[in-house]
């Protein structure tokens, strides 16, 4: 599988990002600069994690206006894999990729801590190396993770299966305990309707070895590389 | 005193050099350096170089005395930052530094510019900074200002590291009322660089370019390294202008272009601009390369209109740094910062006269001889008076508590031991992907990034112990960070100091200062764990009354395999727990006597540094052994307190027998005696490591098995682990939860 990621000016996730793509696929992603101006043939972008432009303005606003913004846009409207994690899943809900915006998180502090996921469907093309239901265990931390779309948006994710991962308790149930930011129906992660573009909050990328804590971030990776094949 | 009214030659008057915190011994010494009265921009110049904070001037003689050699110290105390060779032709860099009263004046900004400041001077040499921790100390939780004050740091903190993408993996945090008017906000930063790409600062030849790189100058901060070093007042508030901005988001840029520029040959030298902003960085790149700086001001990035050269010299506006590059290859470095949106601006050279000569549109404003102007700086020897340690107290005038569970709930769930949970999940502490430890255990652990290594930091002082003995409590805050490094397995290596305290000129703050400085230096010396680098804060006081003395210990030890890196959460049901150490029940001074008797009488624990070593090298050994499955050291609220800990780290119970002898058993578990360690092991192992123990001279027993869902003290109480964690984790959310 060939990868990109794309660094914004204050991206900090994105060594973490080129390691854990380079550890699963065993190839090295290309480092798209966000003033690049011309994108590989690639299987996968990525939008990685950390402040682009400080968070100022509106976290994702400014990172959104890149010059290499056109080239993932281009390449997601012909159907290319694109993800966004954390101040990526921003970053696509700031283009109009995704649908929604991620508010201040209900306690209104930053949130650092491991959650629990439940795989809401695994037929997608980003959670097919899991079990339907499976309970995962991936980081989060994030300022602005609250998840927040109008009704009709909301129903129409729901409907169309649109939701990757939910925050839940360790009984898979959505509770608002289980949830660290306050967003909509414990939604941590969705899909385009075409299903070849997902953001989420929780950061996979920082669970690909036991010594990290947990491994239940590679199936995300992995689930890509099946779909591919 | 903006440029229309602003005149440099004026008459420098007595009132204007009292007003500059310079006594008229110093006033004589700095017309004696200059040949002539000096400029308002030169005596602008003296003073912050002189300050306290800058110059050092009444702990350096006693800091002198401290070890800072050993064979794996690359670079010691003199730098930016403390160099330890970490093999492979790798180093870690490290260093503590407080930002102590920016913070009480304005908790975000000025714990938020703490980090920033301490990031640079690591990365300044070159080092990729790979983990933050901090050691914050706050008035009592009933004082109006706490909860305001501990919010406003941790957001700080977390606003500026979670930003730069440096992970925030540990720290600890107290409270106590002699910080009611003065808190502590230590921070730490802990780099990777290799031994070959290692930058210092001092500057060298003539006719080099002399640049400026970062953010522009404007008016905040100006003189925050004399407001640093004066005691404060009620209207100590009104100095909040003198409290800098932090950009975080600039300052990754900064970190990104600096490493960039590095990567490069392209720099002679190369320091950022920290306390004393462009005074302090010229003079220290000069003075210590033995040359001059001629600096154009007029080409100095401004912010604001009508800077005055007094204004821009003294500025401490963050995220700036200052660069000698080699001749013809200004354009080159140049491409890398507008690459990443910082200013670039040559704004002088080097020259061979040992002066630094300011110009200002077409006029000289300042020309000082750096080498007096930051050698020659005023040093004392302070009187002072040694702390006598206090009487031990006497058992028997302790009430034994009928109900040790619940005394136990009730320590377990005090401001003092509760978890601090909702501070570190406020900080970002996995970015980089390397924590292989999170905060909460002994010490935190990162990897050394696609090695095998791994990093083990703690952060340690228990400030009681320091008041009643500032020698044996600076002897322990240094133990327990080797305590703690060497509890998950790492061997401990160097340490860095940050040394808080009162007001030196009082002859008892001074007493303190030089007690610490000789516990530090009989613990260093006999651990082998050098000190390569610190920082001293003094004048910890508001309205004549000081701090508890705050030596802060910063240590890091390195794991080479860091596959044998234990935590404190037992594995498996069935695994033997054995207490590692001698329980004599020293309860003076103890975590118990402050929180249930409301008491801080008797002496601290005493620390027996032979005996730590043997202690710890034998448990050091058999976790590297594979031999251990998790490992605690004891400290605050003694064995009891650590039990626990372990039990609910590992959410497991534990069944415990102890064998206490004649000391009571309050005492014997709540005891706070040093060199002690709790491990698990699996059963078949127990005997080897005990028979071990045996031939080692160690004193080791088994107490308990992991079993159950409860903590089962025998004959004393038993508590389920859910209830233990209800307790520990509740108060701090319950605490900020209420409006002050």
């Amino acid at each position: 599988m060939k990868t990109a990621v794309v660094t914004f000016p204050a991206s900090n996730c994105d060594r973490d990002m080129f390691d854990a793509l380079e550890k699963i696929t065993g190839t090295k992603p290309y480092a798209i600069w966000h003033q690049d101006t011309e994108m590989p043939d690639v299987d996968l972008i990525a939008l990685p994690g950390g402040f682009s432009f400080g968070d100022y303005l509106r976290c994702g606003a400014m990172a959104a206006r890149s010059p290499a913004m056109e080239l993932v846009m281009a390449h997601a409207n012909r159907g290319g894999n694109v993800i966004g994690i954390c101040n990526g899943f921003q970053v696509l809900t700031e283009m109009g990729l995704l649908p929604g915006v991620l508010m201040r998180n209900r306690s209104l502090k930053f949130v650092c801590k491991n959650v629990n996921l439940k795989v809401e469907n695994n037929t997608s093309t980003f959670t097919n190396a899991y079990q339907r239901n499976q309970n995962i265990e991936i980081p989060v931390a994030h300022h602005d993770g609250n998840y927040f779309a109008a009704p009709n948006v909301l129903k129409k994710l729901e409907s169309n299966k649109q939701v990757a991962f939910r925050y839940v308790d360790d009984n898979n149930e959505p509770t608002e305990g289980a949830n660290p930011n306050g967003s909509q129906n414990n939604i941590a992660g969705i899909t385009n309707k075409a299903g070849n573009i997902l953001g989420m909050m929780p950061h996979p990328e920082r669970f690909i070895e036991e010594v990290q804590g947990g491994t239940d971030g590679r199936g995300f990776f992995e689930s890509i590389i099946n779909s591919l094949k | 005193m903006t440029n229309s009214n602003w005149n440099n030659k004026v008459t420098i008057t007595k009132e204007m050099v009292k007003e500059h915190g310079l006594s008229d011994g110093e006033h004589k010494l700095m017309i004696k350096i200059l040949g002539r009265a000096p400029t308002l921009t030169e005596l602008g110049i003296f003073s912050v170089m002189w300050s306290e904070h800058c110059s050092y001037k009444s702990s350096k003689l006693h800091l002198k005395t401290l070890p800072t050699k050993a064979p794996w110290v690359i670079h010691g105390p003199g730098e930016n930052a403390g160099v330890i060779d970490i093999g492979d032709n790798q180093a870690a860099i490290f260093k503590m530094e407080s930002h102590n009263h920016p913070s009480y004046i304005e908790p975000y900004q000025g714990a938020a510019t703490g980090v920033g400041g301490i990031l640079r001077d690591v990365f300044t040499m070159g080092a990729r900074p790979i983990a933050n921790m901090n050691a914050l100390r706050f008035g009592s939780p009933k004082h109006h200002k706490t909860r305001h004050l501990l919010s406003g740091v941790v957001e700080g903190i977390g606003g500026y590291g979670n930003c730069v993408g440096v992970p925030t993996v540990g720290g600890e945090t107290n409270f106590h009322p002699s910080y009611n008017g003065n808190i502590l906000v230590n921070a730490m930063t802990v780099g990777l660089a290799d031994q070959d790409k290692i930058f210092l600062s001092a500057a060298a030849g003539v006719g080099n370019p002399v640049i400026y790189v970062g953010s522009k100058t404007g008016r905040d901060g100006i003189h925050g390294a004399t407001m640093a070093s004066a005691e404060f007042t009620e209207d100590s508030e009104e100095k909040r202008p003198t409290v800098q901005v932090g950009d975080p988001f600039t300052e990754k840029l900064l970190i990104e272009a600096c490493l960039e520029l590095m990567s490069t040959d392209m720099v002679v030298a190369i320091q950022d601009m920290g306390a004393a902003g462009l005074t302090s960085s010229s003079v220290e790149m000069a003075s210590g390369g033995g040359v001059g700086f001629a600096l154009n001001l007029d080409m100095v990035p401004q912010r604001e209109q009508g800077m005055t050269p007094y204004e821009m010299m003294l500025s401490e506006s963050q995220e700036r740094m200052l660069v000698v590059l080699k001749p013809d290859r200004i354009e080159e470095a140049k491409a890398i910062f507008v690459k990443w949106d910082l200013d670039f601006a040559v704004i002088g050279e080097i020259t061979a006269k040992g002066n630094l000569t300011l110009s200002f549109k077409g006029e000289i404003v300042a020309d000082i001889p750096t080498q007096p102007l930051a050698d020659n700086s005023p040093e004392y020897d302070r009187p002072w008076v040694k702390t006598e340690p206090p009487e031990t107290i006497d058992l028997k005038n302790i009430t034994v508590p009928d109900n040790l569970g619940e005394t136990m709930l009730t320590m377990l769930g005090s401001a003092a031991l509760s978890s601090r949970a909702w501070i570190w999940q406020q900080y970002d502490n996995q970015v980089m992907a390397d924590t292989i430890q999170m905060p909460g255990g002994d010490a935190a652990v990162v990897r050394v990034h696609n090695t095998e290594k791994a990093l083990a930091i703690s952060t340690d002082c228990t400030p009681r112990y320091c008041f009643a003995d500032p020698v044996e409590g600076a002897k322990q805050a240094v133990a327990e960070t080797w305590r703690n490094i060497t509890a998950v397995g790492a061997t401990p290596m160097a340490i860095t100091d940050c040394l808080n305290f009162g007001n030196p000129e009082r002859p008892d703050i001074m007493g303190q200062f030089v007690g610490a400085i000789q516990g530090i230096k009989e613990a260093c010396t006999v651990l082998n764990y050098p000190v390569i680098s610190g920082n001293v804060s003094l004048y910890n006081e508001t309205n004549g009354i000081g701090i508890h003395p705050t030596p802060a210990i910063g240590g890091v030890g390195l794991l080479k395999d860091s596959s044998k890196m234990v935590n404190i959460a037992p594995k498996r049901e069935g695994d033997v727990i054995i207490l590692i150490g001698q329980s004599k029940g020293h309860i003076s001074c103890s975590q118990y006597l402050s929180i249930i008797e409301e008491s801080e009488e008797g002496p601290p624990p005493p620390v027996n540094l032979n005996l730590e070593k043997k202690n710890g090298n034998f448990v050091r050994r058999h976790i590297l052994a594979g031999n251990i499955t998790a490992c605690h050291d004891i400290s605050d609220g003694g064995l009891f307190i650590a039990l626990a800990e372990m039990a609910m780290a590992s959410k497991k119970g534990i069944d415990v027998v102890l064998n206490e002898g004649d000391i009571p058993l309050f005492a014997y578990g709540f005891g706070e005696d040093q060199a002690r360690y709790i491990i698990s092991t699996s059963s078949s192992l127990a005997d080897i490591i005990l028979d071990a123990a045996v031939k080692s001279r160690v004193k080791a027993e088994k107490i308990g098995i992991v079993r159950g869902d409860s903590l089962d003290i025998k004959d004393c109480f038993t508590l389920k682990v859910t209830d233990l964690l209800d307790a520990h984790m509740s108060w701090m959310p319950n605490y900020m939860s209420i409006e002050a």
